[in-house]
């Protein structure tokens, strides 16, 4: 654990961070965007590091996404994931981890099914941990990067309308927004069929609408959460079908808002059950620079919590201040 | 013959016949033969000074898991009755959700059959009211009771069929035993691991709702009064329950009721940092179910406190929440927080106490003891009511660590603890022991 670093030791969700903290992520990962736009997109940084993506949930985007950002920094990376691992062979969690631990690796990103499990971790190790999703909990590098995204856009979060469309219940990504969003001064709501939706929901801070004509008249963005097609079959929802016609975000219902509302979508998308083709590929999407932000995003918190000083991430990049170094 | 035993100088707290005094008792030949100031002293009478102690009839916890057959890594009968008379418990009714489950008379007198060997604090069995805990066929209640079953539950689960739960009630009517029922809606509670609210939705865990237990607790109080049967409800945690059990008991209906200490003194917010320890079936609920809970034991909606002493391993514990398993232990740990979270702040009297932990589970389920008239069986309960210590799992009796007040600093404690007349633990010699 590095002493006065700006992060603590790890990242487990933006519910713990404040604004400021957020805020400084952000700022970080705006001269890291610039490297992943050069011909050689690799700076030494994080030269000498290991990380361990460890992977229990299967992922392609988010896992990659992190990968790249810690090869870009020149970090060593080792992917584990569950299926390979000995945890199918009947190892605990904090078994894996300490065993991977006493091979001298310096952090953990993690993916795991079960809520909380990355604290869980982070209690049991000295090494950092980035939570890359624990369950239905959080996913703060993606509530990060969204929240990178809207302000590319806007120039600004507070004060913004954001609307977070669709499973909030079964959600990480829905509780990271709802969080960073607040803390930077938006506005949010969400907007869902109320099967989807915590019970608790009316006390988080955020606005609830039903129908997503209103929700759209009210934003300035519309965050679009995968519907996982496993909620129609444990009956949340009766069938896709009505899920579309009635919370889908259709290019017609755009068309009579009052602006131009910008669409976010964390993906993988169900094009034609909570997004259309037409809107996800149309004007209004920034469903690609979210992915592209999602490097940067991931670079600069591998860089804050490896020791690295904000005020220093532009001078990062040309490899003249180390990280942990 | 035994070795008479004289208490001398407690105050002596037995609600039963609304003693409140300090004065002398003397126990022989595993009764109670005297309660006075001038009853003399037998030359070979063993002396305990109780001088600043609460000496009441023992302790009895009808709600525990004692994990044998089974489980003996995590608990044996023996190993739960020594953790019993250390929490000042002289009986406990152990639960029948063991492998393979108390649900036949060679299993209830196995159970027997340990408890006596254990020496310490009575045990008596409870016997499963389905087959194999199924929630199918009824198990021979007569035969259980026969070989030593005090009442029939299959804690762990609900009795899911309404039809089941009826015939149960009726069937154990014939035979005068109490139906324990783990109330929980299946459906409702499916996957849940924590209360339902702002916290579980927080944290991205899976929530039970109130309703989950109080859709079961008014079933049973309508199926008690069609069968004019006893139900017993197990681990109350609800401020929903409580005013249905109130409905139930002013229109005369039998239904009877428990608390485990953990619902009186901790919320939801104990589950924060995924604190396994903080996992149990119920779940702990917010502040105002804990506040109306200890209205309730005051008024007496709630006639008992009970452990639901659930102990387990180390590694099963030692993971991540959702795939942690539910519950605590509570033996040694159920005194001080019921007189830490009703007695000091006042909610409470010890004489209430020793109501709702001894003389009301005597009276409800039939047992010997919770009382210390002359000739009743001399199971005594010798407690500090105003030490403080702090809670350390690695000297529990038990072998499960299994709990949330670790390190917790709590009041009351018990000293010494008679059963049948022999002193089967003292505070003292658990110290050298250790």
């Amino acid at each position: 654990m590095t002493a006065g670093a700006p992060l603590g030791k790890d990242l487990l969700g933006l519910e713990p961070l404040s604004g400021e903290q957020i805020t400084l992520i952000l700022d970080t990962a705006e001269p890291f965007k610039e490297i992943s736009e050069r011909a050689i997109k690799k700076v030494p940084t994080l030269r000498g590091s290991t990380v361990v993506n460890l992977f229990f949930e299967n992922s392609t985007r988010t896992r990659v996404s992190f990968e790249f950002a810690e090869k870009r920094l020149s970090a060593d990376t080792v992917n584990v994931s569950s299926g390979a691992s000995s945890v199918s062979k009947g190892e605990t969690l904090v078994d894996t981890a300490r065993n991977l631990e006493a091979m001298r690796i310096d952090m953990v990103v993690m993916r795991h099914p079960s809520s909380g499990a990355a604290a869980f971790l982070a209690e049991r190790i000295e090494s950092n941990v980035i939570n890359a999703g624990d369950g239905t909990h959080e996913h703060p590098t993606q509530g990060l990067l969204d929240l990178l995204t809207l302000r590319d856009h806007f120039k600004k979060i507070a004060g913004l309308r954001v609307c977070i469309c669709g499973d909030v219940l079964h959600s990480r990504v829905a509780r990271s927004n709802i969080w960073g969003l607040r803390k930077l001064g938006a506005e949010v709501a969400v907007c869902g069929p109320r099967s989807l939706l915590p019970s608790a929901i009316d006390d988080m801070g955020v606005t609830v609408f039903s129908r997503i004509e209103e929700a759209i008249e009210w934003s300035d963005a519309l965050n679009v959460l995968r519907l996982q097609l496993e909620r129609m079959t444990a009956g949340y929802i009766p069938s896709l079908r009505e899920y579309n016609r009635f919370f889908g975000v259709t290019r017609e219902r755009l068309e009579r808002a009052p602006r131009d509302v910008l669409i976010l979508h964390p993906g993988p998308m169900n094009r034609g059950v909570e997004i259309d083709s037409d809107v996800a590929d149309g004007p209004h999407s920034v469903i690609l620079p979210q992915v592209t932000n999602g490097v940067a995003v991931r670079m600069a918190v591998l860089y804050l919590l490896s020791g690295g000083r904000p005020e220093l991430a532009e001078a990062a990049k040309t490899g003249k201040a180390g990280g942990a170094a | 013959m035994t070795r008479q035993v004289l208490l001398t100088g407690g105050r002596v707290l037995d609600p039963s016949q609304g003693t409140d005094v300090v004065t002398d008792v003397l126990l022989g030949e595993g009764k109670v033969v005297a309660i006075g100031r001038n009853i003399g002293q037998p030359d070979e009478a063993l002396v305990v000074d109780c001088e600043g102690m609460i000496v009441s009839p023992g302790f009895i916890d009808v709600h525990c898991h004692l994990r044998e057959p089974g489980r003996a890594d995590v608990e044996t009968i023996a190993s739960g009755a020594r953790a019993a008379a250390a929490g000042g418990f002289t009986a406990v009714c152990a639960m029948p959700n063991t492998d393979p489950v108390i649900d036949n008379p060679a299993a209830v007198g196995f159970v027997v059959r340990q408890g006596l060997l254990a020496n310490a604090a009575r045990v008596y069995p409870i016997g499963a009211i389905s087959v194999g805990q199924r929630g199918e066929a009824l198990a021979e209640f007569g035969e259980m009771i026969d070989a030593g079953a005090i009442a029939v539950s299959d804690d762990g689960k609900p009795v899911v069929s309404a039809q089941l739960m009826r015939t149960a009630l009726e069937y154990a009517r014939t035979f005068g035993v109490p139906v324990i029922d783990h109330c929980e809606e299946p459906t409702l509670a499916a996957g849940g691991a924590m209360n339902e609210g702002l916290v579980s939705a927080r944290l991205g865990l899976k929530g039970i709702p109130d309703e989950a237990e109080e859709i079961m607790v008014i079933r049973d109080i309508l199926l008690a009064r069609l069968t004019r049967s006893h139900v017993h409800l197990a681990h109350m945690s609800t401020k929903g329950s409580v005013e249905l059990i109130r409905w139930g008991k002013e229109r005369g209906i039998n239904v009877t009721a428990e608390v485990c200490p953990h619902h009186l003194s901790l919320t939801e917010d104990a589950v924060e940092g995924y604190d396994t320890n903080a996992k149990m079936n119920p779940p702990l609920r917010t502040a105002e179910d804990v506040a109306m809970l200890r209205d309730a034991v005051r008024d007496g909606t709630i006639d008992l406190v009970a452990t639901d002493h659930a102990p387990h391993h180390y590694d099963e514990k030692e993971r991540e929440f959702s795939n942690a398993p539910n519950g605590i232990v509570g033996l040694e740990t159920a005194l001080s927080v019921v007189v830490d979270s009703l007695v000091v702040p006042g909610y409470l009297d010890f004489g209430t106490l020793v109501e709702r932990m001894s003389c009301s589970p005597a009276r409800l389920f039939g047992l010997p003891g919770g009382t210390l008239r002359k000739g009743a069986p001399a199971d005594v309960t010798i407690f500090d009511p105003s030490v403080r210590w702090k809670v350390d799992p690695a000297q529990f009796l038990s072998k499960g660590r299994n709990t949330p007040y670790a390190g917790m600093t709590l009041t009351g404690r018990a000293i010494c603890t008679v059963v049948g007349g022999e002193i089967v633990y003292t505070l003292n010699e658990q110290r050298d022991a250790k």
